[in-house]
């Protein structure tokens, strides 16, 4: 076993543990930390892909931005203690359910797809680096980067609306 | 690695995600599940350029960046969402000092 394979069997494990330990976790704060991890491990799958551009915007944007405005809003609500109300035992049990089918029919369909045996290179290609992806972004994809731009304006713009105390 | 293993490690995360949507009343960790889903599919998009760089390596020296842009872009996407929705969880909260989507099931008041 390559040291590659073994630090991909790792972050494979360590993921799905702690994306599972998300949706288990009584405690939103406990929740908000096992997702970080869970991102983090993403970012190791990055690193290994040799996305190395995608593997630091996703620690910045999702562990830093998103992750800490998470904490904020649910240390703002004071809802750190574990007293959520939950939902009944038999609808847990279908929602369960539901997901183990829609797993089911995945896997059943994707069993024997025919690009199952080709491989995505690990450790090798440059097209993750950050000069191919920015050759690529400001030359072909330049007008969508700055619709996007126009959407964060229109998403800022939407908080500050929605945030704002209405005057009594 | 094999294409194979990042498509069920995907499918994996993608269907935890969609259980905890299914089972859990909190609006943020149904959010936080919401955000689980989106990264599967950015893993899979990633690892999908990567095999199709692999495929075309003779002929297409940047076959597969268009994959990791996209990931970028849901990235810039999610972003986005995420700071309306937390707006509107807060606003929920003041108005009604919950976040439990069963209070909403009337959406009024």
């Amino acid at each position: 076993m390559s040291i590659t394979q073994i630090l991909f069997w790792f972050l494979t494990v360590l993921t799905v543990f702690s994306a599972l330990m998300v949706v288990v976790s009584k405690n939103p704060v406990y929740s908000v930390l096992w997702l970080i991890l869970t991102f983090f491990c993403i970012s190791g799958h990055y690193v290994l892909l040799n996305a190395q551009f995608l593997f630091i915007v996703n620690i910045i944007v999702y562990a830093g931005a998103i992750m800490v405005l998470f904490l904020f809003v649910i240390m703002l609500m004071n809802l750190n203690k574990s007293s959520e109300p939950q939902k009944n035992r038999w609808l847990r049990m279908a929602g369960v359910l539901a997901g183990g089918c829609l797993l089911l029919i995945f896997v059943a369909a994707l069993k024997n797809i025919d690009i199952r045996k080709q491989v995505a290179e690990t450790n090798t290609g440059d097209i993750g680096l950050i000069q191919n992806l920015g050759k690529a972004l400001f030359n072909e994809y330049v007008v969508p980067f700055e619709i996007s731009s126009v959407l964060f304006l229109s998403a800022m713009v939407g908080v500050v609306v929605i945030g704002k105390k209405e005057a009594p | 690695m094999p294409i194979n293993y990042y498509i069920f490690l995907s499918l994996a995360l993608f269907v935890i995600g969609i259980v905890g949507v299914l089972t859990r009343r909190n609006a943020i960790i149904i959010f936080m599940c919401i955000e689980l889903m989106l990264n599967a599919v950015n893993l899979l998009l990633v690892a999908f350029s990567k095999m199709h760089h692999l495929a075309k390596a003779g002929t297409d020296a940047t076959a597969g960046t268009d994959g990791q842009l996209f990931v970028f872009f849901i990235m810039v996407v999610a972003a986005a969402e995420v700071s309306v929705g937390l707006a509107i969880i807060v606003m929920m909260y003041r108005n009604i000092h919950s976040v439990d989507v069963n209070f909403l099931n009337r959406l009024k008041h």
